[in-house]
């Protein structure tokens, strides 16, 4: 097929920080007739008018009105990661574009990563490997203890996909798990997962070891754990999050931190990220910090990739949409 | 009859020290206080001969007190010694038996916490914990880059060399990973315990070969020593990892160091080195796809506390001429 007859799709640039990662793009090039942004801006009138359809990887391109009214064959966005709250979804709506996001594929990756951050802190790990490669030790003081995690309590708020794949790897080293969601699961579910659920916030912050955030961001989740939550929790509990920045009043943790309010906080998403470089988060020692890499394996961004392509092509023949995303 | 034992009615037990870097924590200290009559160091040296004949137990944690012969012969009544943990392997396990003294461990109470740190030490060095929370708190980070990837563990290749009683529970950790488990061992576990955690018996050299992580779970014994050399490293994959839960010396250090450096194997997590801590010029400390712990495969407030009442339990059974639940023997 020749590469004008492709259906054109935009996509930000290929390489460099955010960029479709190269081999990607290969793959994506025999499939789309792909048209960076740096093109597309050196010739809006002629390109504009062919671009169906938006590849938007790491949140790139941005998508504002200005955008849409440019591309009036535009059909469908697809979005790389489960979360959408980058998107404005009336916009896109208004303008009868369609947009699709890799909520299944991502699940696993961010459940173990959930499980990493929680053994790492619970553990000290990255403390430990500091002091086993200081040039200062001398030898292993015999006083330095972390705290167990196997039969210890689990807290998960948010039991969607990636929140129930938590509960399923918790379960194997014997903890007790709560949770915390809008709606409560099956008894079969909750069974086969040994979850008891928390129809009160509340009563799960009082109870766990470790309190995970597995929720979405939306305007109901905004800085869902803040002073009050905090204080609620166990000066030994630890707080893990593998959702949102937003979802966590930042301020308030900080302070809970420092007065040791909790114990520790194991962080893979932050508002913004990276965080300046100047910020408390990043002094603390009880905190650690990784950067945003819930998805980040090789295996899940080549299927995330081709997710997307799936999305794309169904969005683009009028057939139902895998992975549709609905006001 | 009173029910409380006058303290120098208990037995004597021998301790490194209470508290600080070396010593037994202080909680610690107060358990076995409840059952013997507590004696550190510091003060069998300041009277040899008179606390020396009152010695009849020895708690040794984290490898204190070293056991020696002069230790030995200067405590004539020493029926038993009480490790924290369960490798032995920096006990004399023939001098001290040729001392009419026995030993125990504590294999019940380190597995749990064991296991949990070998699926830490698997899942920071395939999603590159260490690496990506440095560049997290970096000054020179403004960014943070689309195309950093690590690897998958759900649905990936386990290989348990080692599959007692902590090489089991991290098989039960491991399937709930969707793992795929295969696992070498002395003796073949039982149909049912297979699959119950869907663990594949395999001969070394397929375990080698078909693993995307490789975990050491075994004790060090003369047989286990360079169990991984430079043949069992070449025979991994070029993408998989090493995690050593075990012991430093069941592992050939140069071998693996040149393995890391050649890329004949991706990375490796390690919790135990030979010795702790390495020299401070050793390359393995420089390799930025190594992470290594120390030696903190029990170090939780839970597991320390249960090790202490197994040692406890052990060493009462000996003073009471009780069957001992966990009796370690010369080789």
């Amino acid at each position: 097929m020749e590469a004008q007859e492709l259906p054109c799709v935009l996509i930000d640039c290929i390489g460099g920080k955010h960029g479709v990662y190269e081999d990607h793009a290969e793959f994506l090039k025999e499939r789309f007739c792909l048209i960076t942004m740096k093109e597309y801006l050196e010739n809006k009138n002629f390109l504009g008018k062919k671009i169906r359809a938006i590849y938007m990887w790491y949140h790139k391109p941005v998508i504002n009105e200005e955008l849409l009214q440019s591309l009036p064959n535009l059909k469908i966005v697809a979005s790389s990661g489960v979360g959408i709250d980058h998107l404005d979804l009336s916009l896109l709506s208004s303008y009868g574009v369609k947009v699709s996001n890799t909520p299944f594929i991502v699940s696993t990756d961010t459940a173990d990563l959930g499980m990493a951050l929680m053994l790492a802190s619970s553990r000290r790990l990255v403390e430990g490997h500091q002091m086993a490669i200081s040039p200062d030790t001398e030898y292993f003081p015999a006083d330095w203890l972390g705290a167990e995690v196997s039969g210890a309590t689990l807290g998960i708020i948010g039991m969607g996909t990636i929140g129930y794949k938590v509960a399923e790897r918790a379960k194997a080293f014997e903890m007790k798990i709560l949770y915390h969601n809008r709606k409560q699961r099956n008894k079969e579910e909750e069974r086969a997962v040994g979850a008891t659920y928390c129809k009160k916030i509340d009563d799960l912050l009082q109870q766990a070891d470790f309190v995970m955030l597995v929720v979405n961001l939306t305007p109901q989740t905004h800085k869902l754990i803040g002073k009050r939550e905090l204080q609620l929790m166990k000066p030994t509990a630890i707080l893990i999050n593998i959702s949102r920045g937003l979802v966590v009043d930042q301020d308030a943790l900080v302070e809970a931190l420092q007065n040791k309010v909790i114990k520790a906080a194991a962080l893979d998403v932050t508002y913004p990220e990276p965080l300046p470089r100047d910020h408390p988060l990043l002094k603390l020692k009880n905190v650690i910090i990784t950067p945003h890499i819930g998805s980040a394996t090789v295996k899940t961004r080549h299927l995330m990739k081709e997710n997307m392509t799936e999305s794309i092509q169904a969005g683009l023949a009028g057939l139902p949409i895998p992975n549709e995303v609905l006001l | 009859m009173s029910t409380v034992m006058a303290e120098q009615d208990l037995p004597g037990l021998l301790i490194m020290g209470i508290g600080g870097t070396h010593g037994v924590q202080e909680s610690l200290a107060a358990l076995l206080k409840k059952h013997f009559s507590v004696i550190t160091m510091k003060e069998l040296l300041e009277n040899k001969k008179e606390v020396g004949k009152k010695i009849q137990c020895i708690f040794v944690s984290e490898f204190r007190p070293t056991i020696d012969q002069e230790l030995l012969e200067s405590l004539p009544n020493l029926k038993v010694i009480g490790n924290s943990g369960v490798g032995v392997d920096h006990l004399n396990l023939k001098m001290i038996s040729n001392f009419g003294v026995r030993v125990t461990n504590t294999p019940h109470a380190v597995a749990d916490s064991t296991a949990d740190m070998g699926m830490a030490l698997m899942l920071a060095s395939a999603r590159r914990l260490v690496e990506g929370s440095q560049i997290a708190v970096s000054p020179d980070t403004n960014y943070f880059a689309a195309d950093w990837l690590g690897v998958e563990v759900t649905r990936a290749t386990l290989g348990i060399i080692g599959m007692g009683r902590i090489g089991y529970k991290v098989a039960q950790r491991a399937r709930a990973f969707e793992m795929k488990i295969l696992y070498h061992n002395r003796n073949r576990r039982s149909q049912e315990e297979e699959q119950a955690v869907g663990a594949c018996y395999s001969e070394m050299e397929d375990l080698l070969q078909q693993s995307d992580f490789v975990m050491l779970v075994v004790n060090l014994t003369p047989q286990t020593e360079k169990l991984i050399g430079k043949k069992e490293l070449g025979l991994m994959k070029p993408t998989a990892t090493l995690i050593n839960i075990s012991r430093g010396a069941v592992i050939d250090q140069d071998a693996l160091v040149e393995a890391l450096q050649n890329k004949t194997i991706k990375a490796a997590a390690l919790d135990v080195t030979y010795p702790e801590p390495l020299p401070r010029n050793h390359p393995l400390l420089k390799l930025n796809n190594v992470i290594i712990t120390p030696h903190i495969g029990t170090a939780t407030v839970q597991a320390t506390h249960m090790m202490a009442e197994e040692a406890i339990a052990n060493m009462l059974s000996v003073l009471n001429c009780q069957p001992i639940p966990s009796e370690v023997f010369p080789q």
